[in-house]
């Protein structure tokens, strides 16, 4: 049975997800797929555009609805104190039309979290030190990703999705991103991302969870997925081949 | 080209003379044109956003409704008013037939549905803006609905303004209800008219150059306010 624990509410790992479907209007985008995200892990989810990898994301975040199947965080299912304990950072960043700091402030205010001092330092991790009083929607686009980031980092999350997070970012911000995910995962964060970069996912995955056509094909070790995928699809995709 | 000419002497000696009467009006007019925007904005701001971020069984013909409302005649809007407060009317008994307070209901009725249709565009472009965001950040709705109307805000004052626009030069209703009495219900549009009337033309000319100073002044605001705010992309 699964149970309302409070104790268990900060550990949200492993993350169950079965026979999940979940439909767009009419069309079906995940089509009963199950996986379970380790505690801890970096699951990057890959894939062909259109596979679902992001509607896989925000269901995990609870922004779409279930048509079937269920999604559990160490046996509870999603509620708002769990998802509380999650931040996902959009492909496009919505930023508030305000200043950085103002941004911060927000998710700070939404969130109850004190502390000039910890968004100080968060942006500061982000490099976007003395950005504070800058419009939100005028910073270029890596710097608009880093603080989206840097809101997520602020809630402390158990869980981080990132949808995309280094598309079409300098190297800098490629960088600085990458070295923020590894260091949230020592910390004890268990992340989730999607990517189309095969090298981005060679250096950080622990896990690979391999998407196409709205089906799972592959959830396996990282280094195992790549020294052997299991399916033609998955040998295809890495190799730069067409998905048909 | 004289009566411009001597209007924009007489209006310019009429405002360096600090003329009583035209204090009065001015007065008169900008007191019943901010209590009706005052309270228009109270009703119209937060029943905008309802609209805008609610779904009910409806709300589609209440948005039309307002919108069409929009466009309402003056002088019809002065004509109800009228005919509801005159001594006969339902609300006879309130007594407020020829006061400013019945030329502030009728100016309430036609700037309202202006602010409520106008705020309600607005509220539901940034709430569709603000909304996987704000579902991911679990942002209860009360929190999330003052940051649409703060991150709203230019557009917003840009709704207000142009509010007060149609409050401040509007003439049909108010010299309805309002009977245009001197000292007590004369506002500059009905002075304007009367003199008009009356053949005064420099004088209806030199309060029409101040009526439009007003309004020029309050769309150069307006315009400033828009530019920072496009400048800093916060609209």
């Amino acid at each position: 049975m699964y149970k309302s624990n409070k104790k268990n509410l900060m550990k949200l790992t492993p993350i169950e997800v079965i026979d999940l479907s979940v439909s767009l209007g009419k069309d079906l985008i995940l089509d009963k797929v199950s996986c379970s995200i380790k505690n801890n892990s970096i699951t990057v989810v890959i894939g062909p555009n259109g596979a679902g990898k992001s509607i896989f994301l925000q269901t995990i975040n609870g922004l779409t609805n279930i048509d079937n199947g269920k999604i559990t965080f160490n046996k509870i299912y999603n509620n708002d104190e769990i998802r509380n304990k999650q931040a996902m950072v959009f492909q496009t960043p919505t930023l508030l039309r305000r200043n950085v700091k103002s941004n911060m402030d927000f998710v700070s205010n939404v969130k109850n979290k004190n502390g000039k001092l910890i968004i100080k330092n968060i942006l500061k991790r982000v490099g976007l030190e003395g950005y504070d009083n800058k419009p939100a929607r005028l910073l270029s686009g890596g710097e608009k990703q880093r603080l989206s980031l840097a809101r997520a980092l602020l809630i402390e999350p158990s869980v981080l999705l990132l949808d995309e997070p280094t598309a079409n970012l300098d190297p800098f911000s490629l960088k600085l991103i990458e070295e923020i995910i590894l260091e949230e995962s020592k910390k004890g964060a268990t992340i989730i991302l999607t990517t189309h970069d095969m090298a981005q996912a060679k250096r950080l995955a622990s896990d690979i969870i391999f998407f196409n056509k709205g089906k799972i094909l592959e959830q396996t070790d990282a280094n195992v997925f790549f020294r052997n995928p299991l399916t033609k699809e998955a040998k295809k995709y890495i190799n730069g081949e067409i998905l048909l | 080209m004289n009566i411009l000419l001597e209007a924009f002497a007489k209006s310019f000696e009429l405002v360096f003379t600090l003329n009583e009467d035209l204090f009065e009006i001015l007065l008169l007019s900008l007191k019943v044109s901010g209590i009706s925007l005052l309270l228009s904005c109270l009703i119209g701001l937060p029943l905008g956003t309802f609209l805008a971020i609610k779904s009910f069984w409806g709300k589609d013909a209440f948005l039309v409704l307002f919108n069409t409302m929009m466009g309402l005649p003056p002088v019809v809007v002065g004509l109800i008013v009228y005919l509801l407060v005159s001594r006969s009317g339902p609300f006879g008994w309130l007594g407020i037939l020829y006061t400013p307070t019945a030329m502030i209901i009728a100016q309430m009725i036609l700037i309202t549905p202006i602010i409520v249709s106008l705020t309600s565009q607005i509220i539901e472009e940034i709430s569709q803006e603000y909304k996987s965001l704000f579902a991911s950040l679990v942002v209860p709705s009360h929190k999330a609905i003052i940051a649409y109307l703060f991150d709203a805000r230019y557009s917003i004052l840009t709704v207000v303004l142009a509010g007060f626009g149609r409050a401040i030069s509007e003439v049909g209703a108010v010299i309805i209800v309002g009977g245009n009495i001197d000292h007590l219900t004369r506002v500059m549009t009905t002075t304007i008219a009367l003199e008009t009337s009356k053949g005064n033309l420099s004088l209806a000319l030199a309060l029409g150059i101040i009526l439009l100073s007003i309004a020029l002044t309050t769309n150069f605001i307006l315009i400033r306010l828009k530019i920072r705010a496009k400048r800093r992309m916060y609209v």
